[in-house]
Parts: structure tokens; C-alpha cells; sequence
């Protein structure tokens, strides 16, 4: 869908989250922890919610929200950003992004 | 898989009950099948009395109840019926004797049985093995298909952490004796799927009581206290236990060590604060009074499966670590859940102080 393939390109690491999902949440509190500053795209009371929850879907992503893409391409939901910390892949993807204080 | 000093009772139970079950029905079956011929006061006879003077019962009660025999012949005419009716009478009344006495011994036997099994049963607890500790055996017909998913489940638990404590023990014996890489290779390989089953467990449980599989109702109480967001331990603590059974770590799984345990931290908090906010919407949702469909019950059941995230912690491990520090560190980490175990029956069974 357009308006998706539009809005996960943007520059640096882009988040489609609602606002009632715990595990969106997590995710923000992640990176936040990385020192990134993430784009948050609310998609819960967009009108075309249902489409773009399909698109990502569509696109790839285990579950619509949270959907993380870093640099345009898709990195995945919860599941998969966490395997990617934990092995140690997650950081070298965002260094171009992360705020060098605090 | 062997089930002859099985740690885990509630299918014994089970089996004490069918066979109670099947004596009581045949001896309901007896009644019923040899109903129409004799009164009931032939029935009632004590134990020990003979078969002879159930024929001179008879005859008294063939004079007392005359009705009877009347509707079929009256004693001059028809003696072989008479005759043939009484035996078997007496026939009827001795079989009935026989399985009176089969089915008391029978409970005889249940009984020593049931004191046997719960003798069995402390010694396991002390010894720190799985023991279910919330089965319902009065509820043997389960028309809630929650709490069958739930009883299954626990039943599954229990074998798993019999197979723990076997796989421990192999690991131990190994490990001080002399082992190639390879066979040790196969173990721990072995030990890492036991595991994964057991993640597979719980999610599946999760589907059918999230609340339960949460608040680890399946656990023993001391690993409930120490538990971490459904029935877990936090990566990062458990790495701390297991830290120095690694010894000697080369310079490099020391850095990746660290780094994995950091970036650990980092998950677990995140997921933990996640977990704070979706309580607290819940909480907020069931004060407000409106917790209907698609609330957040489902919420709840994804993020605990989404917890499988945890469970690269336990790849990425194996993938620092050599095979030999693998396998130590797999020992430890049964060992510690096992003294936790133990922990928790001993703290049961405490003395209380005289108040």
C-alpha cells in the first residue's frame, strides 16, 4: 500500500504502532534505551487503519503493530527485534541513527 | 519412557479409581441380572453363613410368602422347578458372596496402595522432584474444557521435569568421567530441545488461561517468587548464576558474554515495562467496568508468546559457549532449579514454632 511504502521509508528507524499495544510500548522504551529517536506512525485511529494493519501483514511482519523498519526495509515485530538485540545485529543497524548524548 | 518410579501421582490416582469403578458396577450388575427370581431376603445373608441353610431361608420363606409360588405352580405339582429355583438361589446367593468378598479385598488392597503411593510421594517432595501440587482428583469428570487444557498441561509438566532430572543426572555422571566433545555434543543438544519443548508448552498453555501460565500456578513456590513475567527467570539473573561454571572463558566469549547480557537487560526491561502498562490498562479497563470482547485478554496471550524473543537468549548462549562450558552451564542451571525445587517442600513441611 502507498501510504506505507511512504511512511517506512522515511530516514532512520520508523515504528507503526496503536496506541493500546502494550508490546509497541516495549518496543518504544528499546530504542529509546538505544539512544534512538524512532518515528512513530499511530495508526489506531487512522481511518484506513484496517488497510495498512493488512499491508504490513502483507509486507512481512509477524504481527501489524508494532512494525519496525530501519532504513526503509523491514526488520519485523517484537519477536524479531528482540532475537536481533540479543545476537547483537540490532546496534550496528541504528549506529547511524543513534543520538551521541545522553 | 519409564514409568515405574514415576514422581508424578495424579495418574496413579487415576488408576486406583477404574478399577473401584469397574467392581462397583459389576456388583450393581449382579443385582440387576439376577433380579426377578428370589426376595430380597435371600440376599441379605451374612458372609459366613453356609450354603445349606440358605435352602432351609428358602423353604421358610416359601411358607411365609406363598403369593409367589402360587402364580407359577403350586409345591405338589412342579418339585424339579421348586427344586431347580433353590439352587439357584444358592447358586445366586454364593456367587454374590464371592464378589462381596473380591470387591473388600480389592479396597483392602487400593488402600495399602494409596498409603504406599502417599509415602512415595514425601519422599519425592524432599528430594526436590516435581510433585503436582494442584490436582483436583475429586473432579474425575471434567466438563470445563479450561481446566482439562490446564490438568493436561500440568500432567505434561510433571513428565518434562521428570525427564529433567534424568537428563541432569546423566550430565553430572558424564561430566566427571571421561567424555568426547562429541557425545557431550549430543547431550546438551539434547538438554536445549527439552528446553524448547518447554517453551512450546507454555505457549500452548497460554492459549488456553493466560492468567494461569502467568502467575506460574504450575510452579513451586520458592521459583514463583523468583519468577519473571510468565513463568520464567530474567536472562540476565540466570546468567549470573552461571557466569562462573563458564570458567575459563577466553577473552572474546567474555566480551560476548558481556555484551549479550547487556543487551539482555535492555530487553527485559523493555518487555517488563510493556507488561506494566498493559496491567495497568487492564486494571483501568476492569475498574471503568467494561472489559468485553476484543479487550485486552488478547493482548495479554500475544505477549506471552511474543516472549519466545527470550528464548534466542538461550541460542545466542549457545552459540558464545563451547560445548563443554555448555554442558556445565546446563548442570548448574538444573541443579539451581532443582535445590529452588526442594527449597520449596522444605519450607512446607518446616517445623512450626510452638506459638
Amino acid at each position: 500500500m502507498d501510504r506505507v511504502m511512504r511512511m517506512s521509508s522515511e530516514k532512520g528507524v520508523v515504528i507503526f504502532t496503536k496506541s493500546s499495544c502494550c508490546l509497541c510500548y516495549a518496543v518504544q522504551i528499546l530504542f529509546r534505551d538505544l539512544r534512538v529517536q524512532p518515528t512513530i506512525h499511530e495508526i489506531e485511529n487512522d481511518p484506513d487503519c484496517r488497510e495498512i494493519e493488512k499491508a504490513l501483514l502483507r509486507l512481512g511482519c509477524s504481527t501489524a503493530v508494532p512494525a519496525v523498519f530501519i532504513g526503509g526495509k523491514l526488520v519485523g515485530s517484537t519477536n524479531e527485534v528482540m532475537s536481533l538485540h540479543l545476537s547483537g545485529s540490532l546496534v550496528p543497524l541504528i549506529k547511524p541513527y543513534q543520538s551521541l548524548l545522553y | 519412557m519409564n514409568t515405574t518410579s514415576t514422581h508424578f501421582v495424579s495418574s496413579r490416582r487415576f488408576e486406583i479409581y477404574e478399577p473401584l469403578n469397574q467392581i462397583g458396577s459389576m456388583w450393581e450388575e449382579s443385582f440387576k441380572n439376577n433380579g426377578g427370581m428370589y426376595t430380597p431376603s435371600s440376599i441379605i445373608i451374612p458372609t459366613n453363613e453356609k450354603p445349606e441353610s440358605l435352602s432351609e431361608d428358602t423353604s421358610h420363606g416359601t411358607e411365609g410368602t406363598p403369593h409367589k409360588f402360587d402364580q407359577e405352580a403350586s409345591t405338589s405339582r412342579h418339585p424339579d422347578k421348586i427344586q431347580r429355583r433353590l439352587a439357584q438361589n444358592r447358586e445366586a446367593a454364593r456367587k454374590s458372596r464371592l464378589r462381596k468378598k473380591a470387591y473388600v479385598q480389592q479396597l483392602e488392597t487400593s488402600r495399602l496402595k494409596l498409603i504406599h503411593l502417599e509415602q512415595e510421594l514425601d519422599r519425592a517432595r524432599q528430594q526436590g522432584f516435581y510433585v503436582g501440587n494442584r490436582v483436583d482428583t475429586n473432579a474425575l469428570g471434567f466438563s470445563d474444557n479450561m481446566s482439562s487444557g490446564i490438568i493436561a498441561f500440568e500432567m505434561e509438566y510433571g513428565h518434562w521435569v521428570e525427564e529433567q532430572n534424568r537428563q541432569i543426572s546423566e550430565l553430572r555422571t558424564v561430566l566427571y568421567g571421561q567424555v568426547s566433545d562429541m557425545d557431550l555434543g549430543l547431550l546438551v543438544d539434547n538438554a536445549m530441545k527439552h528446553y524448547f519443548q518447554l517453551f512450546r508448552m507454555k505457549a500452548a498453555a497460554a492459549k488456553i488461561d493466560v492468567f494461569y501460565i502467568m502467575s506460574g500456578m504450575w510452579k513451586t513456590p520458592a521459583e514463583r517468587f523468583f519468577m519473571w513475567m510468565g513463568g520464567g527467570f530474567r536472562p540476565s539473573e540466570l546468567l549470573k548464576v552461571l557466569l562462573p561454571h563458564f570458567d575459563p572463558l577466553t577473552d572474546q566469549q567474555l566480551l560476548d558474554v558481556c555484551n549479550l547480557k547487556q543487551s539482555c537487560q535492555q530487553a527485559e526491561d523493555a518487555l517488563s515495562k510493556g507488561m506494566e502498562k498493559l496491567q495497568h490498562t487492564l486494571a483501568d479497563s476492569v475498574a471503568a467496568g467494561k472489559l468485553g470482547e476484543g479487550s485486552y485478554i488478547p493482548q495479554m496471550t500475544s505477549a506471552m508468546e511474543r516472549l519466545e524473543a527470550l528464548v534466542s537468549f538461550v541460542n545466542q548462549m549457545y552459540r558464545i559457549l563451547t560445548t563443554r562450558q555448555a554442558a556445565r552451564g546446563l548442570l548448574a542451571l538444573g541443579e539451581y532449579f532443582q535445590r529452588l525445587r526442594a527449597l520449596s517442600s522444605s519450607w512446607a513441611t518446616r517445623k512450626r514454632e510452638p506459638t
